[in-house]
């Protein structure tokens, strides 16, 4: 029989990965005679192992046996946890991760960085004096010199054989699948009936085994389970060739033991099929198991709660269509509250399905305290990394595209935010900085905090790379958080030089633009000494989003919740016009361009001057604008269809809904608009006319 | 039907296992740890208990030594999965009850070959 | 008539069959329709429904033949004016104007599309052979969208190339 086992490489992989990060983790924690956390360890890279070998992965194996003895040592005691140490398994763990992945994307991986690691973890094995390597698992190619012998095998098993759990029977059974069996037992020990203990084997047998190609090795291995419990001679006999009817026989003994080990329960015949030409171990290149796509292990009580909303539904389904049997004006408030029922399951049914896609964001946080470790030892800093939050869930491919954005950001704090020790002990702050990464929600987003007690971003070496760049004009004046801003401009990084550590060629305007392609925004808050705070504000999901509808002319609109800071009814005493077309707000401290949309999208609108419409404020790219509309609608949520499957991408839209009467409604892109409203370039132009305006009036 | 009692912490291995099994016909029953795999014991009658060795919460020599006290295991067979084929590993499982054991990185066809040693 | 000259009409019953198995082997069905008082037809397999006519959603900065997006069973789908794409004729919005639905099917994507027409009108039978060439003069419709030309009685009917039209949003 040929068993496929390629279909559960997939899950294999799943593991590896959770098993390597929770080595990482414990690598990072582990502390002297921590024996559970060591174990724990060790487990993790022994299955690895074990998989891997199963799946025929044997560079995998090979690699991983290794890490594993070296583990083994610690827990055994024989090896004191020493930092090297801990080190070379932190790196190790580093090259089982990048075999596998490359096993998951069929691809490449760099060989010489495993040989290296190898070669040390060899070394080190070495050094610790004893070192026995376990023997690995036995050559099982059979020798096939053919032999056509017929083998004499003596078999008295100690009388406690049978409470192993092993039953002479079943071994002689599997003895017969070398050739034909023929068994003689001995009843000599044999006591006297009353003296007869069931619990105990007093038989002894001399098997005959004839076989064209059974080894000695093949008959000891069918022995090997009970090989200490009894004396087992084997030697070949060429004369002896008696035509044995194999089965007959056994069956007899089987009777025989039946009788003396009464616990035996009713044997019955075998039936494996065990096909030899077939034995190619299970081949791993079928499996497509991507990065992307994936599966997701999803929380029987997620399930659970699932179907249990689906039962309701079914339940209000029922009533609905028996209440619509014979309908009359009396039933109405049935019906009503039939409805009202419905909706309510509706919308616990949506949560729940959307709870599927959501993980906690400790997926995401997981990789950090090895960032950590390794950051700090590279730049010599001190650092504390502090997880918050780390249960507060969001979308899988929301947590897998911010998983990178979040890296550089810690990076960031890292390299230009904690200040070196010596630099942070004469400001009279402990030497040991901290950086916190919190995870919270609010309202319908989650909301990713980086704040580290570093010396703050400075203001005056932003503004001054700013000008030097021409992302500023000199003369202009700038609020401490427009001047934070600058950082997210493209071709803006503040390194002195670009540092090993974050200035990989990425910089803060990709972070940016990554963060805003997800739905969400970046905000940065910061002071001279005490530290920054990088806040990421992300939508939880990218299949749902809220939203407010809004009226323009004949068309609704739908402006993401996330970006609106708020709507208002626009005062006509507020309204100032500069350089001809542009129009400006004043919002209590702000001066707020306004983008008539029925203008950008060459519509026709109820209200086509600003003084008459309603203005809802909503900020990206680090500005806030005024969206002109002429009614405020209901806010809802509402699920994101993408224009490009039959059309293509619109500017200034990010992509449609449905609405519940089946028309459709586009989703405005905020960002988008704003772009389209003033230009990439005359983006700063605004900026400093709306600070020159704010300079005048202060 | 054949029922076997597949014990492992390793969500494939077990499922590997367990499929390799009813592929073959038999029954399985599963159980990520050494106490979840007694609590099932005692919840029914097995013909063949496979259990990992290495394991959080109880390991297979334990659940060894656990299930030989039960009056219903007291004959079952209990092959123990193991990567360390040293002469050590044996006897710890040979002590603690176990019948035999399964050496790993194992193929389904050699799983199958076998456990035929200790079940009908 | 006899029943003599009566069997000799009905024909074998192997020639019908094979008969059958020919016409579809080698003929296609195509859809007729009708812009302003010219004749077009699209291969009836890439037909999805026909609409009547109903007010899209707009999409914003659109060519004025693209009409807007509707939702058909959940899908997002464009609504293009055909008479105002290939400048066929003044597009009307009546109570016959109707939307054709069609599922254009290339080697990179499928995609959904609705066509706005005058009316469409019968299913016809097109042989390969029947096909003719373009008659090479140029017409207002793009030639890669043209498939051939066909006689329909005294009509002409010219026959869209569907696969072409995918990348008829732009």
């Amino acid at each position: 029989m040929s068993v496929d086992l390629s279909q559960f490489i997939p899950s294999f992989l799943e593991e590896s990965f959770e098993g390597l990060e929770l080595m990482e983790s414990s690598l990072l924690n582990l502390e002297q005679g921590d024996d559970e956390t060591i174990n724990s360890i060790f487990r993790a890279a022994h299955s690895i192992k074990g998989g891997a070998g199963t799946f025929g992965f044997e560079h995998v194996t090979e690699f991983t046996h290794l890490v594993e003895t070296l583990l083994d040592e610690m827990r055994d005691g024989r090896r004191e946890i020493q930092p090297n140490d801990v080190e070379l398994l932190l790196v190790s763990v580093d090259c089982m991760r990048m075999m596998i992945e490359a096993i998951r994307d069929e691809g490449d991986y760099e060989q010489s960085k495993i040989d290296d690691t190898y070669k040390l973890l060899e070394i080190a094995l070495n050094q610790n004096n004893d070192t026995s390597t376990p023997t690995e698992s036995p050559d099982d190619s059979k020798d096939k010199q053919s032999s056509n012998a017929t083998w004499i095998i003596e078999f008295i098993p100690e009388h406690h054989l049978v409470q192993t759990g092993n039953d002479p029977i079943l071994l002689f059974n599997a003895l017969a699948d070398l050739g034909e069996v023929t068994a003689n037992a001995n009843c000599k020990e044999l006591p006297a009936i009353t003296d007869i203990d069931p619990e105990e084997l007093y038989l002894s047998w001399e098997l005959t085994l004839k076989s064209s190609w059974a080894t000695e090795q093949d008959i000891k291995e069918v022995f090997e389970w009970v090989e200490d419990e009894c004396q087992l001679i084997i030697r070949q006999d060429s004369k002896l060739a008696q035509d044995g009817e194999v089965k007959q026989e056994v069956e007899q003994q089987r009777e025989e033991v039946s009788t003396v080990a009464t616990s035996f329960e009713e044997n019955k015949t075998p039936s494996i099929d065990v096909n030899e030409a077939d034995k190619e171990p299970a081949s791993a290149k079928s499996s497509k198991a991507k990065s992307e796509g994936g599966s997701i292990r999803v929380g029987v009580d997620k399930v659970d709660s699932l179907i249990n909303l689906v039962g309701e539904l079914v339940i209000t389904q029922s009533m609905l269509s028996e209440l619509g049997n014979d309908f009359n004006i009396s039933k109405l408030e049935r019906l009503t509250s039939g409805l009202e029922q419905l909706l309510q399951n509706t919308k616990e049914l949506q949560e729940s399905v959307m709870r599927i896609r959501m993980l906690p964001i400790s997926f995401a946080f997981n990789r950090f305290p090895r960032l950590i470790h390794d950051l700090s030892k590279k730049t010599g800093k001190d650092i504390e990394l502090v997880l918050k939050g780390e249960q507060t869930e969001l979308d899988k491919t929301v947590m897998e595209q911010i998983s990178d954005p979040l890296v550089h950001l810690v990076r960031n704090a890292v390299d230009h935010g904690i200040e070196p020790s010596d630099v942070r002990v004469a400001n009279g702050k402990p030497k040991k900085g901290t950086i916190i990464l919190d995870a919270y929600h609010q309202g319908g987003s989650i909301v990713i905090e980086i704040r580290d007690d570093g010396g703050g971003i400075n203001r005056e070496a932003v503004y001054r790379k700013a000008v030097e760049k021409g992302i500023i004009d000199e003369s202009t004046t700038l609020s401490d958080s427009q001047v934070f801003e600058l950082i997210f401009e493209p071709g803006f990084s503040t390194a002195k030089e670009i540092s090993d550590i974050s200035g990989r060629g990425v910089g803060m305007d990709v972070v940016k633009r990554n963060i805003q392609a997800l739905g969400g925004r970046i905000q940065v808050e910061s002071e001279p000494n005490v530290g920054s705070t990088f806040r990421v504000n992300l939508p939880l999901t990218l299949a749902i989003l809220d939203g407010q509808l809004v009226r323009v002319g004949n068309e609704t609109y739908i402006i993401p919740l996330i970006t609106i800071v708020e709507s208002l009814q626009v005062k006509p005493e507020l309204i100032n016009r500069v350089s001809g077309d542009m129009v400006l707000y004043r919002l209590r401290e702000d001066n707020v361009p306004v983008i008539p949309i029925f203008k950008l999208f060459s519509l026709s609108a109820e209200h086509e001057s600003v003084e008459n419409s309603l203005l809802v404020v909503v900020e990206a790219e680090g500005l806030k604008v005024g969206l002109m509309v002429d009614d405020l609608l209901a806010q809802q949520q509402v699920v994101i269809k993408s224009l490009k499957d039959n059309y293509h991408d619109v500017d200034g839209i990010s992509g449609a809904t449905i609405l519940g009467d089946g028309s459709v409604a586009m989703i405005l892109d905020v960002p988008g608009i704003i772009q389209m409203a003033i230009g990439r370039k005359m983006q700063i132009g605004v900026r400093q006319m709306m600070s020159s305006i704010e300079g005048v009036e202060a | 039907m054949t029922k076997i009692l597949v014990v492992d912490d390793s969500n494939s291995i077990r499922d590997m296992v367990s499929f390799t099994l009813k592929g073959a016909g038999y029954e399985t029953v599963e159980a990520k740890d050494g106490k979840e795999g007694l609590n099932t014991a005692q919840t029914g009658t097995f013909d063949l208990v496979i259990s990992d060795v290495n394991m959080p919460n109880m390991d297979g020599i334990t659940l060894c030594q656990e299930l030989r006290k039960l009056p219903a295991f007291k004959f079952t067979p209990i092959l123990m999965l193991t990567t360390e084929s040293s002469g050590d590993m044996k006897m710890r499982g040979k002590s603690a009850g176990a019948t035999g054991w399964l050496v790993k990185p194992f193929n389904p066809e050699k799983l199958l070959a076998t456990i035929k040693r200790v079940v009908p | 008539m006899d029943i003599q000259t009566l069997a000799a009409e009905i024909p074998d019953a192997d020639q019908t069959v094979i008969e059958e198995i020919d016409f579809i082997s080698n003929g296609k069905q195509f859809l007729m329709f009708n812009l302003g008082k010219e004749l077009y037809a699209v291969d009836i397999l890439c037909v999805e429904e026909i609409r009547s006519w109903e007010e899209p959603t707009k999409i914003p900065n659109a060519p004025s033949y693209v009409k807007g997006v509707i939702n058909i069973r959940g899908l997002i789908v464009p609504i293009i004016d055909f008479r105002l794409k290939f400048d066929v004729c003044a597009a009307e919005y009546i109570d016959s104007t109707v939307v054709m639905v069609l599922t254009i099917e290339t080697d990179e994507a499928t995609k959904t599309m609705g066509f706005v027409v005058d009316a469409v009108s019968d299913v016809i039978d097109v042989q390969d052979d029947d096909i003719r060439a373009d008659a090479g003069f140029v017409g207002s419709i793009p030639q890669e969208n043209v498939q051939g030309l066909v006689n329909v009685n005294e009509r002409v009917v010219t026959l869209l190339n569907v696969p072409a039209l995918q990348h008829v949003d732009v």
